[in-house]
């Protein structure tokens, strides 16, 4: 398979070109410098993200409870975590980072609150 | 009228104000008041859900709320006062008084040692920009989408298109597409991207969102709701190529073509404004051509990083403090900052050069995307301070840190300077 990444890390947002089967890479070519290797090799294995979105809140209109993924998740499974978030009514108050849903799509991350809300 | 009193009041609770309220607390002053026109503090990263702050002050990627809610707890615990819900209308900068008006307080008068603008930035709207066609309803700035979708819980169309590539574009683009919206593409008139790479990367590329550079929108059609674009690629003047124009059928605008510094009280105050930033001109101290007036933030010009708001916003409130107690002499020498070749602007605009500490860090925009560069800031042929990059582009800000004790001329010009 190959994959072209655009590097993050610094601001030259360098064009990788990356060719490997699953998570074993065959070439790499188009990076400034190492760092661009590090994340072409995360991205073209294993691309994970930090979702942030909104819940509802049980009895109160109008204002939704921000949250985030505690840590990143895969990047595949952003659509099917919003499913289930999508379906949650959360209760308050509630304190900055409380677990909102745990283990989220079996992807050993925790939704946490990024707000408190009395 | 309510009269009251402080040593340092600040107009607008966002992380500029905030940020400046710790810093003048921390620097002895007694009494700061903090006016916000909100009902909440946080400013703009209220509506902020996104991550990707603080990596350079807090080491981690926090989400807008996150943020400032650090700063919040810090605030409460230095004891920093609010006014929320209160409008200022008027800052007069011979009395040191700042009017404000809200239900909870009426119409007040706040008399202070010293004043700290911080009153953010508004969005460009399309009729700043023009774009011809019909007024039907879905078009929004994307800053007022966010708030919708985000604050609101609103949902503001399902099929998009969104002119211009500025972060806030490229963010609700991510958050549409994640709510179950199809953003159609996302137009942009420049050959290069308006905002950050990882944006382009996390909220475009992730979601499968074409990106059309040197394209813009020129007709929308639809009665009473949007029901499409006319999108032309541009020639090399940016003027649009009417016979290759193609019809995007959409259900919604998000135009996220700039902000523009909040000044209507700077200008009412007669501060003095720089005509490039559009907001007021600042020495190192984060001070106006009104000595009692300091600025911080996006007020002062725009910033796409809250992390240098924030340390901009410390200076500004720790000088507020010292003026505000009479610490603060007023500047000796002072000696205007010079963009140079491919530089925008500059902020500061000017130094003093007395300064005794020295260290002075110096922000700027360049004008054109450039590579293999080094950023040089220099008085007369001396050096002050150098940098190489490997890209500068408008939409990320560089900075060179310089010190005052070195300056021995009449300015200080920061250039970019082409590798040979
Ligand atoms: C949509 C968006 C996305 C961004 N994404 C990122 C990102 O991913 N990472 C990052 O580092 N930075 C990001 N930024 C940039 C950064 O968040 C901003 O530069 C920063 O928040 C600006 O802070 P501020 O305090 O100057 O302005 P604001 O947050 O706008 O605060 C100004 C405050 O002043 C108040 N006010 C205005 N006028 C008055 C008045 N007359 N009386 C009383 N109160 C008043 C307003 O209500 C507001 O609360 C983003 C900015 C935006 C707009
Ligand atoms: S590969 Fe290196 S030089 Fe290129 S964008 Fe990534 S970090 Fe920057």
């Amino acid at each position: 398979m190959k994959k072209e990444i655009i590097c993050t890390v610094c601001p030259r947002g360098c064009h990788i070109n990356v060719e490997g089967e699953g998570e074993k890479i065959l070439s790499m070519e188009g990076y400034g410098c190492k760092r661009g290797v590090t994340y072409a090799t995360a991205e073209f294995t294993n691309p994970v993200r930090i979702l942030t979105t909104l819940v509802k809140i049980d009895g109160v209109d109008g204002e939704l409870l921000p949250v985030r993924s505690a840590n990143p998740v895969p990047k595949e499974k952003l659509f099917d975590c919003m499913e289930i978030i999508r379906k949650t009514k959360v209760g308050v108050p509630l304190k900055m980072h409380d677990v909102i849903i745990k283990n989220i799509c079996d992807t050993g991350v925790d939704i946490v609150a990024t707000k408190a809300v009395k | 009228m309510n009269n009251m009193k402080c040593d340092v009041v600040i107009i607008g609770g966002g992380p500029a104000g905030l940020a400046a309220a710790i810093a003048a607390k921390q620097e002895g002053a007694e009494k700061v008041l903090i006016v916000e026109r909100d009902h909440a503090l946080g400013g703009i990263l209220q509506q902020c859900i996104h991550p990707g702050f603080g990596l350079t002050r807090f080491g981690e990627e926090l989400t807008g709320p996150e943020y400032y809610s650090r700063f919040v707890d810090q605030a409460n615990e230095l004891g920093v006062e609010y006014m929320l819900g209160a409008m200022v209308l008027q800052v007069n900068n011979e009395t040191n008084e700042v009017i404000c008006t809200g239900s909870e307080y009426g119409l007040a008068c706040i008399q202070a040692g010293s004043i700290v603008l911080a009153m953010g930035c508004r969005e460009r709207t399309r009729a700043g920009i023009m774009v011809p066609g019909t007024r039907p309803s879905g078009l929004f700035t994307a800053g007022s989408a966010q708030r919708l979708v985000n604050r609101q819980n609103i949902m503001v169309g399902k099929k998009v298109v969104i002119l211009g590539s500025g972060d806030i574009g490229m963010i609700m683009a991510r958050r549409m597409s994640l709510e179950g919206a199809k953003v159609v593409m996302v137009v942009e008139l420049m050959d290069y991207l308006a905002g950050l790479t990882r944006n382009r990367v996390q909220c475009l590329d992730d979601f499968g969102i074409p990106l059309k550079l040197s394209h813009t929108i020129t007709r929308i059609e639809g009665d009473e709701r949007v029901t499409g674009v006319w999108v032309a690629p541009v020639d090399e003047n940016k003027k649009p190529i009417a016979e290759q124009a193609e019809l995007v059928e959409c259900d919604t605008v998000l135009f996220s073509v700039g902000l523009l510094p909040e000044n209507e009280l700077t200008r009412k105050a007669g501060i003095e404004i720089n005509p490039v930033t559009n907001g007021p001109a600042v020495n190192q101290y984060m001070q106006t051509s009104s000595p009692s007036v300091f600025a911080c933030g996006n007020v002062v010009h725009v910033n796409d990083l809250v992390d240098n708001v924030s340390a901009e916003s410390a200076v500004a409130g720790k000088y507020a403090a010292m003026y505000a107690m009479g610490k603060l002499k007023d500047a000796q020498k002072n000696v205007p900052c010079v963009t140079g070749r491919n530089v925008r602007y500059l902020c500061p605009q000017s130094i003093d050069a007395n300064q005794k500490d020295g260290k002075v860090t110096l922000y700027f925009r360049v004008l054109q995307p450039e590579q293999k560069v080094t950023l040089v800031a220099r008085c007369g042929d001396e050096i002050l301070a150098k940098h190489k990059e490997i890209l500068v582009n408008p939409g990320e800000m560089n900075h060179l840190t310089i010190d005052t004790n070195m300056i021995s001329g009449s300015d200080v010009t920061v250039e970019v300077v082409k590798e040979a």
